[in-house]
């Protein structure tokens, strides 16, 4: 086998043992989400009149028009968590071994994430599980054509996550990230409100929003879900991913040394 | 001569900071080198640069006759290393642990078993081959990370205060399983520590501090009639 293969393989199939083992990091994801399916949602579809846009042919409940933007939200917390682990949990050890791995660092960088998106497209598949005892109703084929842009989206913020971990000297908490990177980026989106929404209360918000690239997963996400594609936003997010891939493999750059420890 | 380890003029600063100020080290194959050096001396900042965690543009480093930045993979595939840190996976057993890392050599199958089987019994370990990390004392997480930087056959060991929070014993025990590495398979050994009784008095010494190599040359030598320790202290600990 050739090492390329058996190093990627070994690499997702340590994400997977490490999720195993923790439980509690599991929950939390499917919590998260399900708390504002099942009671934000709850709240706000009484207060939150929405109209008929692409791709949906029907009116729709509240409730159903977030779960995408739920999917998303679980690829953003694990995508930050998986890679911000290895600043937050002292974990430099394990990754100073991956990088002296003879294979080439973009390589064991790229499995790594590849091993992080599939443990977050495997949180969103349990996820819509659970949304769907719930009677979140979905086209059968939706849960196929999503598993495509889940990767793609998941991807694309691990990425990020990534190119985070190298270019943040010290991290104390996780708080930082939540702050600057998470809140920001879920709620200025089309996760909670479609945009057409955002842009009667504000233009101003309404651009930022559209600018936003987890705007774009969390579309593509949603266009999968309904059998059509968004191009549009197929095409944002594969940007974003190529640029957060891109910052992350100059972040890890030896030459660069943003991962240079005090001596 | 090409092989051993080779570090010609690296000098290495963090800001206006020097943590290393040319530095020259020259170890031949199968030789036991210990690099002593108090807390903050540049010993880490080595050892970044060897295992080309970060590089830089003064000075060359050569590992078993590879240029490590002209062929990083070649000089990184002939080197075994143990961190400082711990990098053993807790929840996962020992097997699993090097299993993992010879699949990033690209080593699998049956192959790895027998290379894992080796090192373990090399190391005294291979009946806690399936125990969990998490279950072992401190001096067995090292072996298994000795372990482990064998795998792949290397030609180099570096180990970067590798005895760090052990007991006496566990310490002692390492310090004697790594020298004996040394003159039984013929491993070329950087041993870096600020503990003089790791040190024997046959092996290569590399006393470093503030960034410089105070000393360069065989225990024995260095140290004369005094003991190692009140010549290491007299250089290093005087002036601090």
């Amino acid at each position: 086998m050739s090492p390329y293969l058996t190093s990627l393989i070994a690499i997702v199939k340590r994400e997977a043992l490490r999720f195993v083992h923790q439980r509690e990091r599991f929950i939390a994801a499917l919590v998260r989400p399900l708390v504002w399916l099942l009671v934000f949602a709850a709240g706000f579809r009484a207060a939150l009149g929405l109209s008929i846009i692409p791709p949906y042919q029907t009116y729709i409940t509240y409730e159903t028009y977030i779960v995408p933007g739920l999917c998303g939200m679980i690829l953003l917390f694990n995508g930050m968590q998986s890679s911000l682990s290895l600043v937050y949990d002292r974990e430099m050890g394990s990754m100073r071994l991956l990088l002296t791995s003879p294979l080439p660092r973009w390589w064991l960088l790229l499995c790594r994430l590849i091993g992080a998106t599939v443990i977050s497209v495997l949180q969103v598949y349990a996820f819509l599980l659970i949304a769907y005892l719930f009677g979140i109703d979905l086209p059968p084929m939706g849960y196929v054509a999503v598993l495509p842009a889940l990767i793609i989206c998941g991807v694309m913020l691990g990425a990020l996550g990534l190119a985070l971990s190298s270019i943040i000297k010290q991290l104390e908490n996780f708080a930082g990230v939540m702050n600057f990177v998470i809140f920001p980026m879920f709620f200025l989106s089309s996760a909670l409100y479609p945009l057409w929404k955002m842009a009667e209360s504000s233009p101003l918000l309404h651009d930022i929003c559209a600018v936003n690239p987890f705007t774009h997963g969390v579309e593509l996400i949603r266009f999968a879900l309904y059998l059509d594609l968004n191009l549009p936003a197929l095409g944002w997010t594969v940007l974003a991913a190529v640029g957060f891939l891109m910052l992350a493999m100059w972040g890890y750059d030896p030459a660069r040394g943003l991962i240079r420890r005090k001596g | 001569m090409s092989s051993g380890l080779r570090v010609k003029n690296l000098s290495f600063r963090y800001g206006a900071r020097v943590a290393l100020d040319d530095v020259n080290l020259s170890i031949d194959p199968g030789a036991f080198a210990a690099l002593l050096g108090p807390n903050g001396a540049g010993k880490s900042t080595l050892f970044g640069l060897l295992t080309r965690l970060f590089t830089t543009e003064n000075g060359t480093i050569s590992i078993a006759g590879h240029d490590l930045s002209r062929d990083p993979r070649a000089a990184l595939g002939a080197m075994g290393v143990v961190f400082q840190q711990p990098t053993l996976d807790l929840d996962l057993s020992v097997e699993q642990n090097l299993r993992y890392f010879a699949a990033l050599h690209g080593i699998s199958g049956r192959d790895a078993g027998v290379r894992i089987g080796a090192a373990l019994d090399r190391l005294g370990m291979a009946e806690r081959a399936r125990e969990k990390v998490r279950a072992l004392n401190g001096g067995h997480r090292r072996r298994t990370e000795i372990a482990r930087a064998l795998l792949h056959r290397p030609k180099i060991l570096l180990l970067d205060e590798a005895t760090v929070g052990l007991d006496a014993a566990a310490r002692q025990s390492i310090t004697a399983h790594v020298h004996d590495l040394c003159a039984n398979d013929g491993m070329t050994v950087l041993w870096a520590t600020h503990l003089t009784d790791e040190v024997y008095d046959t092996d290569r010494l590399f006393i470093l501090h503030r960034g410089k190599i105070l000393q360069d040359g065989i225990t024995r030598d260095i140290a004369g009639d005094r003991d190692l320790k009140s010549v290491f202290l007299s250089q290093t600990g005087a002036e601090a």
